[in-house]
């Protein structure tokens, strides 16, 4: 006991002069080692939201001092509930640099570290500030029938006004969108309604429902719970909004392909960009990343991906590249946030001014030279002097978007080429699309690429928000997929396959018969 | 607790008439005074409300933001004065059953600056019948966001003492609002001719400060006894 005794009181006067003690089966302790190893990073040692990734982020990681929440079951303001982050945890933050953990960390991991950040805010320890989750209803039946989505698109634009932040057709780009901040004075988007699988909080129509019922914390986006029992609207309706909300987005998550297949057109080539005969061709996604491997280093790409449509005649192909910016940039509206957004995301290396300028949406289709005959390719990030790329580029600073065509060696060398694709571009409501349009063939054969059908000929894409601060090497940028365009289906692959059927069904009925006659 | 709400149900009827401020405590000493104001007074942001047609029609010259306000006497609006120390621990108020109004007119918050007790209604008010989200940001207090998209008031309660919660709307960029949050009635915002009157004080020595939502704080220790008036100024200086 003399030797124990004294071992036990510094234990005691340790467990209860740190705040790592357990709580609820739930161990802080572990949880500690777990948030510093897998989470201090971002979320900084005393869970400030700090770490050293933290500047290079947008939206910035969670400052769990606070214990404002975003994705939670409870009412606006209301603590979360420990199912709420776990979801988090678990599933991590679409849209954001928030992994999914499920998977990656044990379960126990999962629920340590998640008692372990509760301790960073009083607000927990408080038991009077503990809520339940809110009573949700389901989703009234009919969620996607024209009469229901039409009175969402009312309460959408007439009544609760949220295309004021989210814009006319749901793409972030209202009047007030570019005005917002977080709580913490960080510039913030209003979310692009068309990508429901970048939604923090997930993308079915419960998820949107049950924002709209909770707000998200810490963030301009109000909860709508009030109006309910204000009787301004009616909970059927709320869910309506939120099912006119889920159609804006596609029924499926877009699934990444490797190979965007060129059909061939049986009628003239769409040349412009709302040409109708555009919705009747395949459109392929394609997300794009921040350049982070060459100084200076773009970690807070505004342009999320691109869809990409192709057509050709065997004479010429038509690319018509399409995606969703917020601004039409230059854009005066935007000056400030793009200051926020330039003040608050770090540059890596040379302390980036803050500097705003007048700069234009950007877009480059890139291709190799020559259509390579083994997997070799030039380096995706726009090729290097001695194997240089051949690239289209557009910018929303010309008039009327004319494009041109040029080779780049490397980041800093773009040298254009006399021949320019042709053009279109059209900008509505968000969303940018761009038609280029060349033939097959060209004289050049040295610098430009021969398109020929039926063959994989390598193809990236590169885009620019000028609105966003993005320019030159701060852009969003794809790796190497491929461009097929298909060849003219030959008689013979369609015939070859019913002269073989019908050989096979005549021999079997011979050998058939033969065997019955034997028998008999 | 039953016994509380049977308190608070009899005191909204007794009190229905309850005007914004907290009933001032019969009796005890008066704090008062005038916020001066000396050097540059600098110039508001103008507001661009040609998003909002409705609030724009309300003004007959472009409205400004409310951040730095000196009255025409040279003494300085919307300062917050409050006792910050020196209630005996003793000291305890209850909610007044009267609530406080923060109303929305012509896109700007009126008033922009008002204090609150803890557990006291405040009552948000759309009078401009179109989209408001009112977000409150306290960090001792839970925060809010609650959308307003027509005439219409909601209601909320503060659960800690707070100097101050900042509110704002982030439809409209420009308005904001600030609440303190005490668990005391012993508090006043500066108005039109720059003065403050906080009454009603059991005798004592009391830390009385002025909060500016630009100029920070400023402290002042005043002893009070009996029903006695005592004049306390503050001077905040601009740049």
């Amino acid at each position: 006991m003399n030797r124990v005794g004294p071992l036990v009181g510094v234990l005691i006067a340790v467990l209860s002069a740190s705040p790592t003690v357990r709580l609820c089966g739930q161990d802080t302790t572990a949880g500690k080692k777990v948030y510093e190893k897998w989470c201090a990073g971002c979320h900084g040692d005393t869970g400030a939201g700090d770490g050293p990734a933290a500047a290079h982020m947008l939206p910035r990681p969670r400052n769990f001092t606070g214990a404002v929440y975003k994705i939670r079951t409870t009412a606006s303001g209301q603590l979360p509930t420990d199912a709420d982050l776990m979801r988090a945890i678990d599933e991590g933050l679409p849209g954001s640099a928030m992994p999914a953990w499920k998977g990656r960390l044990s379960d126990a991991e999962r629920r340590d570290v998640m008692a372990y950040l509760k301790t960073f805010s009083s607000f927990f320890a408080d038991t009077s500030q503990h809520v339940a989750a809110l009573k949700f209803s389901s989703a009234p039946a009919g969620g996607t029938d024209p009469s229901a989505l039409k009175e969402g698109r009312r309460f959408y634009e007439d009544s609760i006004h949220c295309n004021k932040c989210h814009g006319d057709q749901g793409r972030g780009d209202g009047p007030s969108a570019p005005t917002l901040k977080d709580d913490a004075g960080f510039p913030i988007y209003a979310a692009d309604l068309h990508e429901n699988w970048r939604f923090r909080g997930g993308g079915t129509v419960e998820d949107i429902y049950h924002r709209l019922r909770t707000g998200l914390d810490g963030t301009p986006m109000p909860s709508f719970s009030d109006l309910i029992e204000q009787k301004f609207l009616t909970d059927e309706q709320l869910w309506r909004l939120a099912q006119y909300v889920r159609s804006l987005s596609p029924a499926r998550t877009p699934e990444v392909r490797d190979v965007i297949h060129a059909p061939r057109a049986a009628g003239p080539l769409p040349a412009a960009p709302d040409d109708s005969a555009w919705a009747r061709v395949d459109r392929y996604w394609f997300p794009l990343v921040g350049q982070v491997i060459r100084k200076l280093r773009w970690f807070a790409p505004a342009v999320s991906g691109v869809w990409v449509q192709a057509v050709h005649d065997g004479k010429a192909v038509a690319v018509r590249v399409s995606w969703d910016d917020r601004s039409q940039s230059p854009d005066t509206a935007w000056l400030g946030f793009e200051r926020r957004v330039r003040e608050t995301v770090a540059g890596d290396d040379s302390g980036a001014s803050a500097e705003t300028d007048r700069w234009p949406d950007q877009l480059a289709v890139q291709f190799p030279r020559r259509i390579p005959e083994g997997m070799e390719r030039p380096y995706f990030l726009m090729g290097s002097e001695t194997d240089p790329v051949y690239q289209w580029r557009w910018t929303s600073a010309t008039r009327g978007g004319r494009a041109v065509a040029g080779l780049a060696r490397g980041l800093e060398r773009f040298d254009t080429l006399p021949a320019a694709p042709a053009s279109g571009a059209v900008y509505d409501h968000g969303e940018w699309r761009v038609v280029f349009t060349r033939s097959l063939a060209t004289p050049d054969t040295a610098n430009e690429l021969q398109f020929a059908t039926g063959r994989a000929i390598p193809v990236a894409f590169f885009a620019w928000d000028g609105s966003s601060g993005e320019k030159g090497t701060r852009m969003a940028v794809s790796s190497w997929y491929f461009l097929a365009l298909d060849q003219p289906t030959p008689s013979r692959v369609l015939v070859t396959p019913v002269v073989a059927m019908l050989l096979t069904l005549g021999l079997g009925i011979v050998v058939v018969r033969r065997a019955q006659r034997r028998q008999a | 607790m039953r016994r509380a709400m049977l308190a608070v149900v009899c005191g909204l009827f007794v009190m229905a008439s309850a005007k914004e401020r907290p009933a001032d405590p019969q009796g005890g000493a008066t704090i008062t005074g005038k916020i001066k104001f000396t050097g540059t007074k600098p110039a508001n942001p103008k507001i661009d409300m040609s998003e909002e047609p409705k609030c724009k029609a309300k003004y007959q010259t472009p409205p400004t933001e409310e951040i730095v306000v000196v009255n025409p006497n040279g003494t300085l609006a919307n300062v917050f004065v409050y006792v910050k120390a020196g209630l005996p621990p003793s000291y305890k108020a209850p909610a007044p059953a009267g609530a406080v109004t923060l109303d929305q007119d012509g896109c700007r918050y009126h008033p922009h600056v008002l204090g609150i007790m803890v557990g006291q209604n405040l009552e948000i008010k759309n009078s401009d019948g179109i989209l408001h989200n009112i977000k409150a940001k306290g960090t001792k207090n839970r925060p809010f966001n609650i959308s307003q998209p027509a005439i219409m008031t909601s209601t909320r309660t503060f659960t800690a003492p707070e100097v101050m919660v900042p509110l704002e709307c982030n439809v409209h960029g420009w308005m904001h609002a600030w609440l303190g949050v005490l668990p005391h009635p012993f508090y006043a915002v500066s108005g039109a001719d720059g003065s403050f009157s906080i009454k009603g004080l059991p005798p004592g020595t009391y830390t009385i400060e002025g909060w500016h939502e630009k100029y920070g704080t400023q402290t002042a220790t005043v002893t009070v006894a009996g029903s006695e008036t005592k004049t306390q100024d503050f001077t905040f200086a601009g740049k």
